[in-house]
């Protein structure tokens, strides 16, 4: 009988709290039989990914790092009601929100503009259908119809498994907005999704890789999780590197009180390859051009995962660290290095959640993109770029989504894409564009955005980036392509892992600065 | 996630890098290679020991060029390269031999 008993506890399945079930992969659903979404494919196919990896199911946060947030630990006991509150308070804070949850009019037009819909193919992934996951929340508790008919009504009371399918497909979103492109209405689905992350964060789901580096930054300061004294080697260690390389002293600076230019950059470019190409040519610019600049231990990162989880009290926390390191540093002016969402954040919020900026000079752009700093000494001839440095190359621009459609650049319309083209065209001779529908605003994410670039998400993030894979292999093709530039810190990442596993060698990507280092002239000026 | 070794239980994270640092002894190390069908050598231990030691005095894990140059510098070109640390560690030097190494997943926007 003992044993028995012992035998049958043994061979019970783990019984799985309501946490882990809203963790467990979602079911893919069937794509309608009237759309495509292959209209980029061609001869590109998704490759397998061998890793084991648990598909399309990012970690859960560990509790730990959710208090620290200031989110419960767990699912809390009361997150039904917790959550519908949490949306009432959303509809009220965020006008545009409740606009989009009334104003479709399912016409279709955005179902195949999602790169993870076109490569993972599952209907979920239909930008429409991932909006619906909030609607029918939406409809079943804000509207009449809702209440009354429920399911008649498209109307959904909010279980254990609906969460489950708002964890695992507002988790599919980079939030990029290419769908709003192309909605009639301009719906922004990325908003939808951010709201959606807010509210479960709110009730104890919230998702480990994003969670975790938004409070390494409030520890630390920067995603990395690399502290000022490391920051300070890491610095001097390349400095030697370029000593090496060009022969002159050329300075990466650290907490330079005075220095005309404050620097905040993504701490990747400190670490990681391509990135720290980039750091080279953000040094080298400096230099010749002869502009004091420094980094600020305070501020050691430019991105801002807080807009990833729609949360702006963190968003706020983590860009505040930028006024600190001005009140310190009292430079005359702020530039940005290359990373799209954080010149989304520094572009589209920093005026608003932690400016004026009153002690910067006016007469620049407060803050300034590091490729528009650039390409006005390009134009001024502060610096000289010698493009036959990079006549081994063939670039093409990906235009990072939140540069392309969460901000601009300089002082005319388009300028994000025209600024970044300049400055790659000042330093190559050769340049092609590819595909006009997956450029520009119509711009592919890279698939790794928004949150997402993360190992415990590869097999999704390989399957998102297929659209991109696909124009730039139309290019390579027809016109010898063998470098894509990039403005994005998570692009490079993103680029770097993904590549070799669509045959492509990771070297292909690299950043705008990337070919300034290659390019540009050192030594006395004429 | 949890492993276990000579009766002990390490704890890990979902990747299974180990979440307490100060638990790894060699035989841990040796043990988490085994998991990654590692074959540890002198010259494996050599990558695993210089980033144990960067780590204590900074509390990350050195940026791959700082690893390379520093290669270089104790025991010269031929094992100061990129790809001589990929031959020893296939899937990366910065992910499988930190994870060797008991150091935490390196994690940000690379
Ligand atoms: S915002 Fe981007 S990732 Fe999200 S649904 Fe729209 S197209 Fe897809
Ligand atoms: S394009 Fe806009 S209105 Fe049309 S289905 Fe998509 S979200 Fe709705
Ligand atoms: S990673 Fe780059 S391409 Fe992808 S969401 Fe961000 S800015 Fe866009």
């Amino acid at each position: 009988m003992a044993d028995n008993e012992a035998t049958v506890t043994e061979e019970e399945p783990k019984v799985l709290t309501d946490l882990e079930k809203v963790g467990e992969p979602a079911v893919p659903r069937k794509k309608p039989k009237d759309v495509h979404g292959d209209e980029l494919t061609g001869s590109i196919k998704v490759p397998k990914v061998e890793e084991n990896v648990a598909n399309h199911k990012p970690y859960l946060c560990k509790p730990v790092t959710m208090e620290k947030l200031g989110f419960p630990a767990d699912l809390r006991e009361d997150w039904h009601d917790a959550a519908i509150a949490k949306m009432a308070d959303l509809l009220k804070k965020y006008k545009s929100l409740q606009v989009y949850m009334d104003i479709c009019v399912k016409c279709g037009s955005c179902t195949d503009k999602c790169h993870y819909f076109i490569g993972t193919q599952d209907g979920n992934n239909m930008p429409v259908a991932r909006a619906e996951l909030f609607r029918k929340v939406y409809r079943r508790y804000f509207t009449t119809e809702g209440k009354i008919l429920g399911k008649l009504a498209g109307a959904e009371r909010f279980d254990l498994d609906l969460l489950g399918e708002w964890y695992s497909y507002f988790h599919q979103c980079s939030q990029c907005r290419r769908c709003s492109v192309f909605c009639p209405y301009g719906i922004d689905t990325a908003e939808i999704s951010m709201a959606a992350r807010e509210i479960m964060d709110h009730i104890g789901v919230g998702q480990k890789y994003t969670n975790d580096i938004i409070a390494k930054v409030h520890d630390v300061g920067n995603n990395l999780g690399m502290n000022p004294k490391a920051l300070k080697a890491t610095l001097e260690s390349t400095e030697e590197d370029l000593e090496e390389e060009t022969g002159q002293k050329i300075r990466l600076p650290l907490d330079e009180v005075g220095a005309e230019v404050l620097m905040v950059t993504p701490s990747a470019d400190f670490f990681a390859s391509p990135h720290v190409e980039s750091l080279l040519g953000y040094a080298k610019v400096f230099h010749q051009a002869g502009i004091s600049w420094t980094f600020s231990s305070a501020a050691s990162e430019a991105g801002n995962f807080g807009m990833f989880i729609g949360n702006y009290s963190h968003m706020q926390k983590l860009a505040s660290r930028v006024n600190d390191a001005i009140r310190e540093i009292k430079p005359r002016r702020l530039v940005v290095g290359e990373c799209g969402h954080a010149w989304r954040v520094a572009y589209s919020f920093w005026n608003t959640i932690i400016g004026p900026f009153d002690t910067l000079d006016p007469k620049y752009k407060r803050p300034q993109h590091i490729c528009e700093f650039t390409l006005d000494l390009v134009k001024n001839g502060g610096i000289k770029l010698d493009k036959s440095q990079n006549d081994h190359l063939v670039p093409t621009m990906h235009d990072s989504c939140n540069v392309a459609r969460g901000a601009r650049m300089g002082d005319k319309p388009g300028g994000q894409f025209t600024i970044p083209r300049e400055l790659i065209k000042a330093s190559c001779n050769r340049y092609v564009d590819m595909d006009q529908d997956t450029i520009m605003e119509k711009t592919f994410c890279c698939g790794g955005g928004g949150g997402l670039l993360t190992d415990d998400l590869l097999e999704l993030r390989v399957q998102g980036a297929m659209p991109r894979m696909q124009a730039f292999s139309k290019v390579q093709e027809t016109h010898g392509a063998n470098f894509i530039a990039l403005i994005c810190a998570i692009c490079k990442a993103q680029f770097t892992k993904i590549l070799p596993k669509y045959g492509v060698s990771m070297e292909v990507a690299g950043g705008v600065h990337q070919l300034i280092a290659n390019a540009i002239e050192l030594g006395a000026k004429q | 996630m949890s492993f276990e070794l000579n009766g002990k239980t390490y704890e890990t994270d979902d990747d299974g890098y180990l979440v307490n640092l100060d638990e790894w002894t060699e035989d841990v190390g040796a043990h988490i290679a085994e998991m990654e069908g590692v074959e540890m050598t002198e010259a494996h231990w050599e990558v695993v020991n210089f980033l144990r030691g960067y780590y204590e005095e900074y509390n990350i894990a050195p940026a791959i060029k700082i690893l390379i140059k520093e290669m270089k510098k104790m025991f010269g070109p031929e094992k100061g390269n990129s790809a001589y640390l990929y031959d020893l560690y296939p899937a990366g030097p910065a992910l499988q031999a930190c994870k060797i190494a008991g150091l935490p997943k390196p994690t940000g926007c690379v």
